[in-house]
């Protein structure tokens, strides 16, 4: 069903959705760098070693926006992801601000054309800036923190109800597990035994306003996941290979979650003058910024493969 | 008048029997809501889940359900429902347009529990969220027979619900009838729009009011939305003086504001007078003394009609109590027999 990558093609992909995102912020003048610094290899991790997905279904180049659901009308961006089978997995994309990482990631792995981003934030399309679920990759509306994991729980139970094997993989950030909601399903996911559920955290200890324990210490995420009776475990999630053998771990009924612990400015060191103002980035300070921007994409240019 | 005890209990245990897409999701209070012995009969087929209280995670997790051809039947106190977990109920289920139900019990000033779980500001809340279907209930004839058109809505359906012992003030042959307006009363005196237990005072008043030679037209409104009954524009235009609607919530945004609405839409200036909580919250005390309190008792009706057509009418609350209330056919029928 999948289509195989080395572990070395992988890292390629996870190069090449980071500099698509970089190059994608300089032409626009800013945007939403430090997600794809922290996550880009999360996100080809999931894409090409470890969910199981069916190959896409989905115009390459995504179809005007038409309307929002109705009971006459109704779009999913998920035949992105495949075709719905038993035994394929789901993908809850839980941060929808991680829209471009996503739509960058489906372009890398040959499920929608470079010419469906130059649509991303533009009147009348689908490939929203916050996605939502018409958007190219989005199963579920989830711009609202912590609604993607309650939905995906009960997605998991739906699909245990009808006997179906495949599994459901949940992204997240930890700024969301701020949110109470998360702590609800955490709590129902282990009183469910719910293995069929795994979340993806990106571990990059930033949010909206700044470092994360500076604006609200959320402590340590394995203690709590782990009081709360799921199974946790923590990578260095700009590790590829240790993603990917993460998430192998044996679940013996318990709902997994893996700690991605990321750097978001990896591999974009020119970020550390800005620090801790990366949530989002605007070329605002004058041409010597982006030029110093622009040399550093093209450092990166010269690396990808 | 026949008072019936638990009507929704027996109905939905009976209707959801041979429907194994049909689940119950509860947040610490099953039976509560009349789903105890739902969850006794059908656990063992894995159709009933306990969410815990966890009423957020509890409404995206029923949307996730029903994305995967489930229907979900959420039931809590209505408040539980629309006012803590909103976000969720916007985001996760209507938005997406997914066919979860939503049961919530304790509706307006039903409950003497007080402020926190006097669901009065619901209607309104509901009436501004798109693609959600809303309908009231408090009489045991329709309580008995709204599930079928419940289950006909593609979309979420809201429904607020009285337990425990409710009057039956139609006849039973007389089923629930989606988006139609029941005529209670021919008159063109004045119109009178009621919703919830307030249909039961109107009906005690009417009969009072003929005797005076008040003619009332009376419309039972139990589909709040959508709210494109024919009737309603047609009982609207009718009247001579004005119109009054009577409500279990407060006059914004629920039944008052919806009447009001369609005079506007229709051009029909005429004088309305909205029953119901002006403006306020309601306090822990008993229905009786609520309906009271809040001005939706009989003797409030009268006050408002009196003023409607400019005469006292001399009605003492006495009168209202001897009214005798039997089941009754709608009018329409009536005039159609």
């Amino acid at each position: 069903m999948r289509q195989s990558y080395t572990i070395e093609e992988s890292q390629n992909i996870a190069d090449r959705i980071r500099l698509r995102v970089f190059d994608h912020v300089l032409k626009n003048n800013g945007g939403y760098l430090s997600q794809a610094c922290s996550s880009a290899e999360i996100f080809s991790a999931l894409y090409t070693q470890i969910m199981n997905l069916n190959e896409s279904a989905a115009p390459m180049v995504p179809e005007p926006f038409v309307s929002v659901p109705t009971p006459d009308y109704y779009r999913n961006g998920a035949d992105y992801n495949g075709k719905r089978t038993p035994d394929s997995d789901l993908f809850i994309f839980s941060p929808s601000h991680y829209g471009l990482v996503l739509y960058s990631t489906l372009i890398e792995t040959g499920r929608m054309s470079p010419e469906g981003l130059e649509q991303f934030n533009t009147d009348g399309s689908t490939v929203e800036l916050i996605a939502a679920e018409h958007s190219p990759g989005c199963e579920t509306t989830t711009g609202s923190l912590a609604q993607g994991i309650s939905q995906a729980a009960g997605m998991a139970l739906g699909r245990r109800l009808k006997h179906e094997s495949g599994g459901v993989w949940v992204f997240m950030t930890d700024g969301e597990f701020a949110e109470g909601q998360v702590w609800e399903a955490v709590m129902t996911m282990a009183n469910y035994k719910m293995d069929s559920m795994a979340v993806i955290v990106d571990v990059n200890g930033q949010q909206c306003d700044g470092v994360m324990k500076d604006v609200m210490d959320q402590l340590d995420l394995k203690v709590k996941l782990e009081a709360f009776g799921a199974l946790a475990v923590e990578v260095n999630g700009n590790d590829l290979e240790a993603i990917v053998e993460a998430s192998r771990t044996e679940r013996n009924g318990k709902p997994l979650f893996i700690l991605c612990k990321t750097d978001p400015m990896y591999k974009v060191p020119v970020m550390k003058e800005r620090f801790p103002k990366i949530h989002t980035i605007k070329f605002t300070s004058g041409a010597e910024e982006k030029d110093m921007y622009t040399r550093s994409f093209e450092a990166m240019k010269k690396e990808v493969k | 008048m026949e008072m019936v005890d638990r009507p929704y209990r027996d109905a939905f245990l009976q209707w959801s029997k041979d429907k194994e897409k049909v689940v119950v999701l509860t947040a610490d209070l099953t039976n509560s809501c009349e789903v105890g012995e739902w969850r006794d009969t059908y656990s063992k087929d894995n159709r009933y889940f306990s969410m815990g209280m966890a009423e957020q995670n509890m409404m995206s997790f029923a949307g996730g359900l029903a994305r995967e051809g489930f229907f979900p039947y959420i039931h809590t106190f209505a408040v539980f429902i629309y006012r803590r977990p909103y976000d969720q109920l916007a985001m996760s289920i209507a938005y997406p347009n997914l066919p979860v139900r939503m049961m919530g019990f304790l509706p307006g000033i039903t409950t003497p529990g007080g402020v926190t779980h006097q669901a009065i500001d619901d209607l309104a809340i509901m009436r501004a969220t798109p693609n959600m279907t809303i309908i009231s209930l408090a009489e045991a004839t329709e309580t008995e027979t709204f599930l079928d058109a419940v289950q006909a809505v593609k979309g979420p359906v809201y429904v607020r619900l009285v337990r425990g012992s409710i009057p039956r003030l139609f006849d039973v042959s007389e089923r629930f009838e989606f988006n139609r307006a029941r005529v209670l009363s021919a008159g063109d005196d004045v119109t009178i729009f009621s919703e919830s237990i307030c249909t039961e005072e109107v009906m005690r008043t009417s009969e009072v009011l003929k005797a005076k030679g008040v003619n009332v037209r009376h419309l039972h409104i139990s589909t709040i939305k959508p709210f494109t009954d024919p009737q309603i524009v047609e009982a609207i235009r009718d009247s001579k003086t004005g119109v009054i609607t009577v409500e279990n919530h407060l006059v914004d945004g629920g039944l008052g504001t919806a009447v009001s609405e369609i005079m506007s839409q229709h051009g029909m200036p005429k004088k309305l007078v909205k029953l119901g909580l002006q403006d306020t919250y309601a306090h822990g005390a008993s229905k009786n003394y609520l309906m009271k309190h809040v001005g939706i008792d009989g003797m409030s009706i009268v006050g408002a009609v009196e003023k409607m057509i400019g005469r006292t009418l001399s009605i003492e609350e006495s009168m209202l109590k001897e009214a005798r209330i039997e089941p009754v056919f709608s009018a329409s029928k009536a005039e159609a027999l």
